[in-house]
């Protein structure tokens, strides 16, 4: 290999969800097909449309110290604590130049979100009216700038080789964890910490994502609205949470003896300068996508044997995903297994690429496919084998998982990990 | 009625302890709030404002610079309170 084309694996995985607290849990509630979704008890919820969310399962205040988490936006909480347990689940024992198999200058770091600082902004516009302009906390900036999370995270590991933060609406995950990939291919580092984090549960973004129709109003049935293509689906349901990994060099990690749970293949990145909102209908443009890396990498159709879906649950984007596989992968789509895990955890916005880039690297380590639960009634234009139901094992041998992640601007990334 | 130099170290502890989580017992008078107490530059206008609201008075921005320590702070306080 030569230095501009190394071989990216994964060492770490790292979680905070509506199911759980960490990656394993995640996991587990995922096979188990649990939801994570429930109704807004919150007062300011009362007079929505939309009550229900997927609210984090572990809040981050249990975890990080008081002194810390007041400084950090909840978006930052969450990747700040998936980044930790990655890093540890890598096998570091302290931050970069402490421990001494990692040197700083060689660490990135690329974390995204789709609206950063949201409540940090909001929250703190509302001490502005109500108490003053000198009661507005002077944390506000580096709390709501959407680049904050990553540099968190940076500090807290040593990370100096780099700190990014792709901005790409609910594709910015997967944006930030293909970044990580071309950063070691590249050689500007061996080791990046890559993921995304969300953290909207407001009336504001809830207010405005309802008045655009894209969310689920189904109130009386939290646990049933999510329902990626079911024919009665009818928007997403907010979730909240992030999604960390550590991607690193095949050199790198064979040399510090790391466990590596799946090579990461590569990415196909693409737009489709077609709405600001809709997907194009036809699926073109993600298909594009799906060819850029299919393109770029050595990655063969008949490897891949799951997709761990965008389906968000909403009428239009559901299907123009299916087109554009089997505009592209024609026939080879029927071994597919296809699951969309948004119908448990919700959408976590730019913290879905993220958390279902560890889903899909659990699913190749465990050759298990999460299910789609609510899966009543398959819409007809969905042409596709849909893990419905029940998880499901996935074939023996060397096997290929792809994590789609678009986003509102037309953004279309896919990701593909195989197993080593 | 104005506080005493001894209930605005107190004081300053308890929202010493709020903001960076030392304990109160380690807010001394001879304590530096950056070099021993973990207040960085941002913190310190938590701290101002809290302190502000608790011992009303006003501590401008451009005074903020000369308190370094809790004793500077006390000091400060027990001077200007209203």
């Amino acid at each position: 290999m030569s230095p501009t084309n190394r071989t990216v694996v994964v060492t770490g995985i790292g979680a905070t969800t509506p199911l759980g607290g960490d990656a394993a849990s995640t996991w587990e509630a995922l096979v188990a097909g649990t939801s994570g979704v429930s109704l807004l008890e919150q007062d300011w919820a009362a007079d929505l449309p939309v009550r229900i969310a997927a609210q984090i399962a572990v809040e981050p205040g249990e975890i990080i110290p008081r002194p810390q988490a007041r400084k950090l936006d909840r978006s930052a909480q969450f990747a700040l604590i998936a980044a930790q347990e990655a890093w540890k689940d890598a096998g570091f024992t302290a931050k970069a130049g402490v421990d001494s198999s990692m040197n700083p200058d060689r660490l990135g770091a690329v974390i995204a979100s789709g609206i950063g600082g949201v409540t940090t902004l909001l929250d703190q516009y509302d001490v502005l009216k109500e108490k003053g302009v000198r009661r507005v906390s002077p944390h506000t900036v580096p709390m709501l700038m959407p680049n904050s999370p990553a540099a968190n995270v940076g500090i807290e590991l040593g990370a100096r080789a780099g700190v990014h933060t792709p901005v790409s609406a609910c594709a910015s995950g997967a944006e930030a964890i293909g970044y990580a990939i071309e950063m070691i291919r590249t050689g500007r580092a061996d080791v990046v910490v890559a993921g995304g984090t969300e953290a909207a549960i407001h009336p504001l973004p809830i207010a405005a994502f309802g008045n655009m129709m894209a969310m689920s109003k189904n109130n009386d049935d939290p646990q049933g609205a999510s329902r990626p293509y079911d024919a009665g689906r009818d928007g997403f349901v907010l979730g909240e949470g992030a999604g960390v990994i550590v991607l690193e060099s095949e050199e790198h990690a064979k040399a510090r003896g790391a466990r590596i749970y799946a090579e990461a293949v590569g990415q196909g990145i693409s737009a489709d300068a077609h709405h600001i909102t809709q997907p194009e209908p036809s699926g073109n443009g993600i298909a594009h996508a799906l060819q850029n890396l299919l393109d770029n990498t050595d990655l063969k159709p008949a490897e891949i044997v799951h997709v761990n879906a965008h389906a968000t649950s909403t009428p239009q984007g559901d299907v123009a995903e299916i087109k554009a596989l089997r505009k592209v992968f024609g026939d080879d789509a029927d071994h597919m297994a296809i699951s969309a895990t948004k119908s448990m955890t919700g959408h976590l916005l730019g913290g879905a690429g993220g958390v279902e880039t560890v889903a899909s690297i659990l699913a190749l380590v465990k050759r298990t496919a999460p299910p789609t639960i609510n899966l009543e009634n398959l819409d007809p234009e969905v042409n596709a084998d849909i893990v419905s139901g029940e998880a499901r094992a996935l074939p023996e041998g060397r096997i290929a998982a792809l994590n789609d992640s678009f986003g509102f601007g037309g953004h279309n990334v896919v990701l593909a990990f195989r197993t080593v | 009625m104005a506080a005493t130099q001894e209930e605005i170290v107190a004081g300053l502890a308890e929202i010493v302890n709020e903001i960076a989580g030392i304990p109160v017992e380690d807010v001394k008078l001879d304590k530096s709030f950056t070099d021993d107490l973990d207040v960085d530059s941002l913190s310190m206008v938590e701290v101002v404002v809290a302190a502000e609201e608790r011992f009303d008075v006003k501590i401008p921005d451009e005074d903020v610079k000369n308190l370094k320590t809790v004793g500077d702070a006390t000091e400060y306080i027990l001077k200007h309170q209203a």
